[in-house]
This record gives structure tokens, sequence and C-alpha cells, in this order.
């Protein structure tokens, strides 16, 4: 597993001023998208994507567990919310808890029967549950199908901010992402990061340091899978509807593909990779068919050359963590 | 933030002025073609879209009477996620006034509740689900060229008229499938015939065989395809393999399109039936078009009815639009006035628009030749049936649309 | 019960194409650590060229099946010389994305030029001796009607897996084979070169997947996206019989085959998943697959 994060530089008070900046600058350009001419649809839909990345790379990156099977937790919660806030007809923000609450006991049950594999196996033990998940989704009646449940009402969040507004929607979005993401980044500098991350260099020696570790990875898996179900029920309030395709094994590819495109492991990778995959779909869209060729040199360009992601190799070059 | 603020001022004066004065006179029109380009349906849609819209463009002369009009196409990959998104984009930024091809159902309807938020135009001819104009109608969408319903109706009807009165369906097991078949056996029995079985494979399987087995011994009469693409052209192929229709079992296609049959070859398809609304060997006119269509496909492809729809539905709509003397950017305002105006085109001929937006033509049951009777590449069907514009849709009697009034 | 021996047969059927594939997967897994996502894409190829071959050439079936896994497994070659070689010693996540990248190049070209429906290829009519018409037509066995190509197709599969097996296990070459990947360096000293071992190996397997293609040409349409569909079924066999095992690989995909016959006539719907529930089931109670060795 090495390989993947080769480079484990030592957190040091320094820098996490470093990572504090950055954030700040995260959040600061972000706050700004909408006096721009960027279009906040896109930026909105790819900040859903961008917690998705990170919830995964919380597994992989600091815990070494590859799942290949993440979109059913982004796919559970959208569908979730989207059938609650549309049939049962319940406010935005009980929305979001009836689809993170199903995401979360979702997790505890496929991290109860994954977790004890490892490597490849564990990879694909997620993948098969998740195309089980699928399938349930295609024959359930309440998911319509392929045809989505769809003009899902976006209403008023705690009765006072109008979500059909897109400028209100996207600090609201935002405000999920920036939360999101700062829980992350607490849990990856908390005690329980550095026990993940000890278990991910050497779970023998973590074990015999008396660290239960399974128990360690269950946690990280459950959080993973929640805050990967907050991201789906966003999701659902900026696209409005919620469709097969999120629980897709594909979906779970590109989930991968936007970490790794970004920098495994990296803090800030994952929303790099996930801006730009999701900037490559809508771009791209114009050039017709030629779409996937387009986006398979790519993928090959970036493992040839910087395997590291973007943001790895940037953090290599200057040899900070990022 | 000054220069911002200066410019929604600029803006909203603009757009006061407009509504005011310049608003007939606005000759600007921005089409979008939304179609799957780089998957399973890029050949029904795809390029082929694109360039009948800009075939449509081209023969409407809208150009020397003053208008300006701009074709942007993308690729929605079959996601509604990335379809909606793209959608959004255009109306927002790029200030599109009408969507047309659309193709896959989940897309289409994604598409169909936006279009009706932002007051856009749709004119679908790619997607296949009736609720288009059933229980999710628009008073902006019109669905223009095949629905589930009009598919089952014809080729239901006419095969249980012509003997096949006991059948046994093959349909992929998702939301169209379902749709397909329940429409059709609802249209056999009433037609007096029997449905004896049924199996439902997932979408996408490469082999059939296990259900070819299963619906050969059952001794049907007529084999009920009730599945699109790939699955259907492979089922057709592994049904000759079997010995299907050699062993006196009829194939009924329920959505099949020309390019389907071009790529599984006559030797395989031939004695097929099944219902589609337009054929580019029809009439002179269709001829005529079709000639030109394919000149400019790269594969020298004759159309298929999708692309044939985004043609006729454009030709319709810019001749709405030039009656109305100038582009009101008002989605509700045109499709009515759209609906009010009969149709008339070389490739669909004569036609109107219903009050739930269902385009009314004939549909034509069709019969693949056999490979002697074929002249040539693309000669493929034959014409056996026809049933009229008013009985091919479902009724307005039987709609649950909100925009019909009873 | 007539009817389920017919399902028993058709799963067979399907269990040599899978089994076809995973054995080229868990070759190459096995000798180069690389998880081809490719393998579908691939697949595909060796259909496309038995196309091209008999429509710009005129060259048929029986030529066909010798002449596009030699040129698919040179095209797999090229990869691995240009490509995959860079990744050795790496983690199993980048060959797999670079594979998937590939597959994403390849299959996009292939639409591009034929489009998505794809082209007809008819089951070869020749050798024509008597009443037999190549591999056409098809025998009444009472139970079913079996069309020749299709007991062709289990036949020539099972040779096919069971040559390759003991290739790779029971021939001198085969054992440097293991040998260098266990421990290259020591084979090195041996004299035998082990790089040009490596992309022989990719060039065998990926050779398999344009041989299944060829086979399956008649039965499916030749469609860019065939091999899509069918590479995370393929996946999942190779995991089941143990990654990298060959016999494993083998048998499993002869059983997947029969056990999704077996579904598709008491719960169709399930058919394509039915091998999920397999996966979830044997990796609980076998953490590394039936044969596989640890991860």
């Amino acid at each position: 597993m090495s390989a993947l994060t080769d480079d484990t530089i030592p957190v040091t008070p320094r820098a996490m001023r470093d990572e504090m900046m950055v954030f700040g600058a995260m959040a600061v350009l972000l706050a700004l998208v909408p006096l721009t001419d960027i279009y906040p649809f896109f930026v909105m839909q790819a900040l859903c994507f961008a917690l998705l990345a990170c919830a995964f790379n919380l597994l992989i990156g600091y815990g070494g567990l590859l799942s290949f099977g993440h979109a059913m937790f982004l796919g559970t919660a959208g569908y979730c919310s989207a059938h609650a806030l549309k049939v049962w007809g319940v406010t935005p923000e009980l929305g979001i808890v009836v689809g993170v609450a199903a995401a979360a006991a979702l997790s505890v049950v496929t991290g109860f029967i994954s977790i004890r594999r490892q490597g490849i196996y564990f990879s694909m033990i997620t993948l098969a549950l998740s195309q089980l998940l699928y399938f349930i989704y295609l024959q359930a009646p309440f998911t319509h199908g392929e045809d989505g449940i769809q003009g899902i009402p976006q209403g008023y969040l705690f009765g006072i901010f109008n979500l059909s507004k897109p400028t209100v929607l996207y600090y609201v979005v935002l405000a999920g992402f920036l939360g999101g993401f700062l829980l992350i980044f607490r849990t990856i500098n908390s005690p329980f990061g550095e026990v993940l991350k000890s278990i991910r260099e050497n779970e023998q020696r973590a074990i015999s340091l008396g660290y239960k570790t399974d128990q360690y990875k269950l946690l990280a898996f459950i959080l993973s899978g929640t805050l990967a179900g907050f991201a789906g029920s966003l999701k659902v309030f900026v696209a409005q509807n919620a469709s097969l395709t999120d629980v897709h094994w594909t979906m779970s590819g590109e989930i991968v593909l936007m970490t790794l495109v970004g920098g495994l492991g990296t803090i800030f990778g994952p929303v790099v990779g996930a801006f730009v995959i999701i900037a490559m779909q809508q771009y791209l869209a114009g050039f017709g068919q030629w779409v996937t060729v387009i986006q398979g040199v790519i993928f090959v360009a970036c493992v040839l050359t910087f395997r590291r992601g973007i943001i790895g190799e940037i953090a290599h070059y200057f040899r900070r963590s990022l | 933030m000054k220069q911002r603020i200066s410019a929604l001022f600029l803006g909203t004066t603009l757009a006061l002025a407009a509504g005011g004065t310049a608003l007939a006179q606005d000759k600007t029109v921005k089409i979008g073609v939304l179609t799957d380009n780089s998957g399973l349906y890029s050949d029904l849609g795809g390029a082929g879209s694109t360039l009948a819209a800009q075939m449509a463009v081209e023969d409407s002369g809208l150009a020397a009477k003053g208008w300006k009009i701009d074709i942007v196409s993308a690729d929605h990959q079959n996601k509604p996620d990335i379809g909606t998104t793209i959608a959004r984009q255009w109306i927002d930024v790029d200030k599109v006034d009408i969507f047309v091809d659309v193709l896959n159902s989940g897309v289409a309807l994604a598409v169909n509740n936006l279009v009706k938020e932002k007051n856009a135009i749709m004119i679908n001819t790619g997607a296949a689900t009736s609720d288009l104009t059933n229980a999710q109608c628009s008073p902006n969408t019109i669905h223009w060229v095949y629905d589930t319903y009009m598919l089952a109706n014809s080729t239901g009807q006419a095969l249980v008229k012509a003997g096949g009165d006991t059948w046994y369906f093959l349909t992929a097991d998702y939301a169209f499938g379902h749709a397909l078949e329940r429409d059709t056996a609802a249209v056999v029995v009433k037609s007096g015939g029997k449905v004896i079985g049924t199996v439902r494979h997932p979408l996408n399987s490469s082999d059939f065989s296990s259900f070819l087995l299963q619906a050969q011994a059952s001794k049907a009469k007529i084999i009920g395809m009730a599945n699109a693409g790939g699955d259907t052209t492979n089922t057709i192929k592994q049904a000759a393999e079997f010995g299907i229709v050699s062993g006196g079992q009829k194939l009924a296609g329920l959505l099949l399109f020309i390019n389907d049959v071009h790529s599984l070859g006559l030797k395989v398809a031939q004695g097929l039936n099944f219902t589609e609304t337009f054929y580019w060997d029809l009439n002179d006119g269709t001829r005529a078009f079709s000639k030109r269509f394919s000149e400019r496909m790269k594969n020298k492809a004759m159309p298929s009815m999708v692309q044939a729809g985004v043609y006729s539905g454009l030709i319709h709509y810019f001749k709405t639009i030039d009656a109305m003397g100038g582009n009101p950017h008002d989605g509700v305002k045109v499709v009515a006035k759209m609906k009010e105006t009969p149709t008339d085109d070389p490739l669909f001929g004569k036609g109107t628009i219903r009050a739930d937006g269902r385009k009314l033509h004939p549909a034509f049951l069709f019969e693949v030749k056999k490979p002697a009777e074929s002249k040539g590449p693309w000669d493929y069907y034959k014409l056996v049936g026809t049933t009229p514009a008013d009985q091919a849709f479902r009724p307005l009697s039987e709609s649950v649309c909100p925009l019909v009034k009873k | 019960m007539q009817a389920l021996y017919a399902q028993l047969l058709v799963g067979l059927i399907n269990g040599s194409f899978y089994a076809l594939l995973s054995l080229g997967l868990a070759v190459i897994f096995g000798m180069l650590n690389i998880i081809n996502f490719a393998h579908g894409a691939l697949y595909m190829m060796g259909a496309f060229t038995a196309y091209f071959l008999l429509n710009l050439t005129g060259i048929g079936y029986w030529w066909a099946l010798i002449i596009a896994p030699i040129v698919v497994g040179i095209f797999g070659m090229i990869l691995e010389r240009t490509m995959l070689q860079w990744l050795a010693g790496l983690d199993h996540l980048y060959g797999l994305l670079l594979t998937f990248g590939i597959a994403l190049i390849v299959q996009g070209v292939f639409q591009n030029y034929f489009g998505s429906s794809g082209l007809p290829y008819a089951i070869p009519d020749y050798p024509q001796i008597g009443d037999w018409r190549g591999l056409q037509g098809g025998i009444n066995l009472g139970f079913m009607f079996l069309p020749i190509y299709r007991g062709w197709v289990v036949i020539f599969s099972l040779v096919v897996c069971l040559a390759t097996w003991f290739l790779i296990e029971k021939t001198q070459l085969g054992a440097y084979l293991r040998a260098a990947t266990e421990n290259p360096t020591l084979v090195r000293a041996f004299g035998i070169n082990v790089p040009r071992m490596i992309t022989l190996t990719y060039g065998l397997g990926v050779g398999l997947a344009a041989l299944a293609g060829v086979l399956s040409a008649p039965i499916n349409q030749v469609r860019p996206l065939m091999g899509a569909d069918l590479i995370i079924v393929v996946f999942a066999v190779v995991v089941i019989g143990g990654m990298g095992s060959i016999m494993g690989s083998i048998i499993t995909g002869f059983a997947l085959g029969v056990i999704e016959g077996l579904t598709k006539y008491f719960y169709p719907e399930a058919s394509n998943t039915v091998v999920f529930v397999l996966m979830v089931l044997v990796l609980l109670v076998k953490p590394t697959g039936l044969t596989g060795r640890a991860a």
C-alpha cells in the first residue's frame, strides 16, 4: 500500500498553519463565486462531488481502505432525501437528516461486512455490496427505475432560506461543504486520525500496541459513508432529481478518479480533483463524440506523468503536506 | 462589485426597454440539441440530430428574413444529472430558447421539469416515455415522434388482427420496458389476444438464450420484445440462431429503429414487424430530405425517426415564431401558438399538436424485407399497415394530463 | 425438468465466455500484478478484427480465430512496452486506472468510426461436408434445440482454457514465468530476459480476450461497448476464483455461467446481480477467494 501515499510528511505546527491558510483562501474564493461570471450551478455540483471525494479520501488516504462502492452512500442518501422531500413533503433540513441517517445506517451494516477484508478484497466486497444496492433500487417502486425521482421541491431551509434562489442555494451548499470538510480535517489531525494513519502504515504494529484496529477502521468507514451521504443529500437540492446513475458502479469509479487526479491522501486534492472531473464532464460535453477519448487520454497522462495527483505533485515540489 | 452593480442596472434598463418596444423585433433564436453523442443511442440521435437541426435552419429561409439562429449541441451521456446541469446553463447563460432531441426518458423527464420552471421549450423527439404528455405533461413541452403507448397500440393491434393472438413478452427490466409491456399487453387483450407469459431480463444483457428458450417453450405465436438498442439487436440475432422464427414463432420489435435493422443486416432481421412514424423511402418528400441528409452524414446513414423529428419539429417552430413576427422568449406562449397552428412538413406530412403536447401523425407498421427484395443498403422496409393519426396515440379521454380540459 | 436441463446447458455456454475472459485477466494479474480494466475493450477489438478481416480482406472465421488474437495481442504488447511497464512495483490502483483510461480511449475511437449499434457477423457456413454447413444450424437434443455454434464454443474454449493452464502450471516456460514474478532479480541472474517474458505474458492474456471476442462475434452484435458491460462481471469471477489463480478462474467462470443460467430461470431480473451476491458470500467465508493467495 505504501506506493499510494509515499510522501509521509510529518504534521508540524507549521504544516497545520499552512493548511489552515489554504483552507481560508479556498473558503474565501468559493464565497466570491456568485459575484463572478462563473456559473454557480456548476460550482455547486462540483462542491457536492468534492465533499464526496473528501469523504472517500478519508478512508483511502488515511485508512488505507480503497472503497469501490462509495456510490451506494451517495445514491442511498439521495433517494431517501428525494423521497422524503417529494412524497412526504418534509422540510429541507429534515430531508437532509433522513438522507444522512439512511447513509449512516447503511455504512454501519456494510462496514461490519466489509471491514475485515483487506486490500483488493475490501474493494471488491464494497463493489459487490453497492451492486446489490443498485439492484434493490432498480427494483424498488419508489425510485421509479431509470426515470428517477424528478422535480424535487427545494423549499425553505429552516423556514427562512429560499433554496430555489440560486445564490441562497449556493451559500447553503457551500456551508455544507465547508462544514463537512472541516470535520474531515479535524478528524485527520485528531488522535483518532493518528491511529488511523498508523494502521495504514503498519496494521500489525498498531495491533501490538493494543489498538483495536477493526473498531477504528469501522468508525472511519461509518464517518466516510455518512459524509458521502451528506454530499448525496445536498446534491438533491442542486440537481432536483435522484437517479440510478448515482448508484451505478461507474459513479464509484468516478469518485476514485477524482481523488486520484487531485491527489490521494492529500487534504485538498479531492476538492481539486472533483472540480477538474466535473469541469471535464460539463465543458467537454460540447466536443460530442470525443468526450470519452479525451477523458481516457487525461487518465492515462495522469497515471504516467503526475501520479501523485495535482495537489500531491505541488505538495511534493514544495515539500509541504497539503 | 461596483462594476457588477452597474452592469446589473444596465441589464435591467435594457430588459425594460426590450419589454416596451423591442420585443416584437427580437429575431434571435438559440437552439440546444441535447443528445447522446457517445453512448448507446448515439446512432439514433447524436451528430445526426445536430445535422437535422442545421438543415432545418437552412431550409426555413429565416436567415434571409433577418433572423439570427444559433445551434449549440452537447452530450448528456445518458445521465439526468449532467443533462439538467447543461440544460440549466444553456438557459441561464447561453439563453437557449428551445431544446430538441433529448432522448433517454430519464434525462427527458428531468429536462421537462426544468424547461417548465424556466419557461423554455422542449420538442422531444427521442424519449419513449408517454408520461411526457400524460402525468408529467407541461405547457412547455411537445412530444413529437413516438411514445410507448403508440408503439404498443400500433404493433399490438396489427399483429393480433393478423392472427398472432398468443403473446410472450421478453421485457427489459426497467421502467421503459415495463411501460412498453404493460401498454402492449393491454392492447393485445383488448384486441382479443392472450398474454401467456413474460420474462424480464436485466438491462444490457449480452446473452438472451435462456430467455429465448423460455419464450420458445411457451409456444406463443408472437414473442414481443419490450426492450431497446443493443438488447433488441442481440435478442433478434440469437433468436435466429436458436431457430425461433424458423420454428414458426414470430418476433415483434416494440421499439426498433432503422439503424438497428442496418446493423443486424437483412439476413437476420428479415420478417420482423414493428412500428415507426418515419421511413426515408415513404414518398418524394422523405426521399429528397433523406438523400440530402445522408450525403452530409459521416457514415452516409439515412435519418432515423428521431433525427427526422428534430427537423420536422424545428420547421414548425420556425414557422410559428416567424408568423409571430419575433421571438418573445416565452415558452408557454410559443408552444400555445404552435398547438394552434396545424403542422405541415415533407417528412411527417400534415398533422396537429394536441392540448397535452402530443404531436399527432400516422403510425406505420413495417415489415423488414427479405435480402432478395432489397435493392441496396438502407432499402429495408415494406409498409404493411397504417394507423391514422387520430387513432395512433393515447386518446384524450384516457389522459390524466391537467392541461386537458374535460 | 427438461427446461432446467436446457438452462444448465445454456449456462455452461455462457460460462465458457466468462472462463476465457477471466482466465486472461487472471494470467495478467498473476504474472504482472496488473488489474487489466482494458480487458473488455480488447475483447471488443478481437470481435472487430474478425469483422475487418472478413469485410476488408475476405478472410473468414476460422483464420480469424488465429489472426485476431495475434493482432490484438501485438497491440497489447505495444501497450505494455509503452505504458504498463512503467507501473511495475506500484499499487494496483494505478494499473487499474491506466487500463481504464486505455479502455475509454479504445472504446471512444471505435464508437466514433463505427457508431453504437454495431455490425453484423454471421456464423461461418464452411467447411461444407454433406449436410453440414460449417457451424450453422442446430441439433435437436430432445430437451432443447442446440445451435451447433454454441456447442463448438463450449468445447473450443474448454480446450483453450486447459491448454493455457497446462502451459503455465506444467511446462518449463510456465515455471520460468511463475519464478519471474516471485523473484525477477534472481530469474534474471539465470540469464532469462524477464521484461520480455512479462510482455509476452500480457500479450497472451490479451490474446485470450481477443479470442473470446472472435468467438462471440457471431452470437452478439459487434459493438464498441460490447465489453464495457462484461468487464465488471468477469472481474468478479476472478476475485471469487482467487486473484491470479488460473484454475480458480476457469472453474469459477463455468460455474458462474451455470448459476446465472439457473437464476435466469427462477428469478431472471437478478441474473446480472447474482454474481455479486456470490462474491459477498465467498469473501465472507474465504477472505481471499476460493483458491486465492493473500492480498
